[in-house]
């Protein structure tokens, strides 16, 4: 039997190409395997091989949404695989989106298996973990072994259309197709022992999962815009030159507050981004293009807006966990209103 | 983020260039941006043309802070 023929879509940063400074550039189709492909066809041996790999900047997939899918489409159809790997993008988040947005593409369009992995907490997992299988896999290219072993096996599995298990079985995350399946012990064996372990203060896994809905509703809209106090924030990492607090570039675990009273425009001799996650050049040359302080200003001469709140809060939301966001932000909501903050625009990247 | 703030009982509005992910995570007043690594620049323009730009993304920022939403909303820019 010949080899399963592979198509592997990977970013600028996989392919070697470059970091944040190349994530613009357009999807190109290279012969074979390159970088993490290399991986997969080590894994499959005679069974499967990734005869050409899709590289596309994250910048330039997910800015020209359409387009971009277009292209790596046509890509994939030219090569007539019989299967489609996107990733493993980890915690990335452009990427993430990408993976899912191109193998649902694949899927929907060409008709032949895909799967792509990424972390739990990538953005793109829950846009697509409905639509196509994806593998949970670790938050960091370091996890890519570990990656490759659980995608490898389970790709051949779909190539092949065998029959696919339940997502516990399989490492693909739950995507609310239930599959029937024989457990070893009868229900009320597990029951008890999850009791005996909760009782214990033991980890345990529920068979029950509740799903979490996390919707906050919408506030009431600012009547009064003229005498309204707007507060800006940011997860683009902006940051007094030298950035005096050290935010990190990515995982961030804090988030400053920064006086602006007086600043009329974020020039480049003062302000700078401390993000890692997406090319600096442009935010360092003028952080207005991140924080509006300049725009703001001129509205609140004019009288469009009450006041500039005289701080702004900043973090750097490149990997940072949901739990330390959420953390952050609930943080300074309080100082917002405790200073009487009637409105907040945040932006991000 | 947008989340927190908006759970504290301030109205949000979420400036980004990758939409579909304000969605997924809920915000409830989006507006679209330029590009990630600029969203509210453009260094292809002039420091003039780019303060338009921004100018408008602002205002459309405000205007959707100064509207009733029930769902989540975007809110396109008029350039």
């Amino acid at each position: 039997m010949s080899k399963i023929r592979v198509v592997q879509y990977i970013n600028q940063f996989f392919a070697q190409i470059g970091g944040e400074e190349k994530a613009d550039i357009p999807a190109e189709l290279r012969e074979g395997p390159v970088g993490p492909g290399l991986a997969f066809n080590a894994a499959w041996g005679d069974e499967a091989e990734v005869v050409a790999t899709i590289i596309c900047g994250d910048s330039y997939f997910n800015e020209n949404l359409e387009k971009a899918q277009a292209e790596v489409l046509e890509m994939v159809k030219s090569q007539n695989p019989d299967m489609f790997i996107a990733g493993p993008a980890f915690n990335a988040g452009r990427y993430g989106v990408a993976c899912g947005t191109i193998a649902k593409a694949v899927q929907d369009n060409l008709n032949i298996p895909v799967l792509t992995g990424m972390y739990v907490e990538n953005p793109g997992a829950d846009m697509f973990k409905k639509d196509v299988y994806i593998v949970a896999t670790k938050n960091s290219a370091a996890g890519m072994r570990d990656a490759v072993k659980k995608m490898a096996p389970f790709a051949l599995k779909l190539a092949r259309h065998e029959a696919i298990g339940a997502s516990c079985e399989e490492g693909y995350m739950p995507n609310g197709v239930r599959v029937n399946l024989f457990e070893k012990e009868r229900g009320s064996a597990r029951a008890v022992k999850m009791l005996i372990a909760k009782l214990n203060g033991k980890p345990f896994t529920t068979e029950f999962p509740m799903p979490s809905f996390d919707r906050v509703a919408p506030n009431p809209a600012v009547k009064d815009m003229a005498h309204a106090t707007v507060a800006l924030c940011t997860s683009g990492g902006i940051v007094p030159l030298g950035n005096p607090d050290h935010i990190e570039s990515s995982s961030a675990s804090h988030y400053g507050e920064y006086d602006i009273e007086g600043v009329m425009d974020l020039d480049a001799a003062h302000w700078a981004t401390a993000h890692g996650g997406y090319d600096p050049v442009y935010a360092n040359e003028d952080a207005d293009r991140v924080l509006p302080v300049d725009v703001l200003r001129e509205m609140e001469k004019e009288g469009r807006i009450g006041k500039l709140h005289n701080k702004f809060y900043t973090t750097v939301g490149n990997g940072t966990a949901v739990a330390s966001s959420k953390a952050f932000a609930a943080e300074y909501a309080q100082k917002l209103k405790a200073d009487g903050v009637d409105c907040v625009i945040m932006t991000s990247t | 983020m947008v989340k927190e703030i908006e759970r504290a009982g301030l109205p949000v509005v979420h400036i980004c260039t990758v939409t579909p992910i304000s969605m997924t995570v809920g915000a409830n007043r989006i507006v679209p941006a330029i590009a990630i690594p600029h969203p509210l620049g453009n260094p292809a323009l002039t420091m003039e043309e780019e303060k338009h730009i921004r100018r408008k993304i602002v205002e459309t920022a405000l205007e959707a802070l100064e509207t009733e939403v029930d769902d989540q909303t975007i809110f396109d820019v008029k350039y």
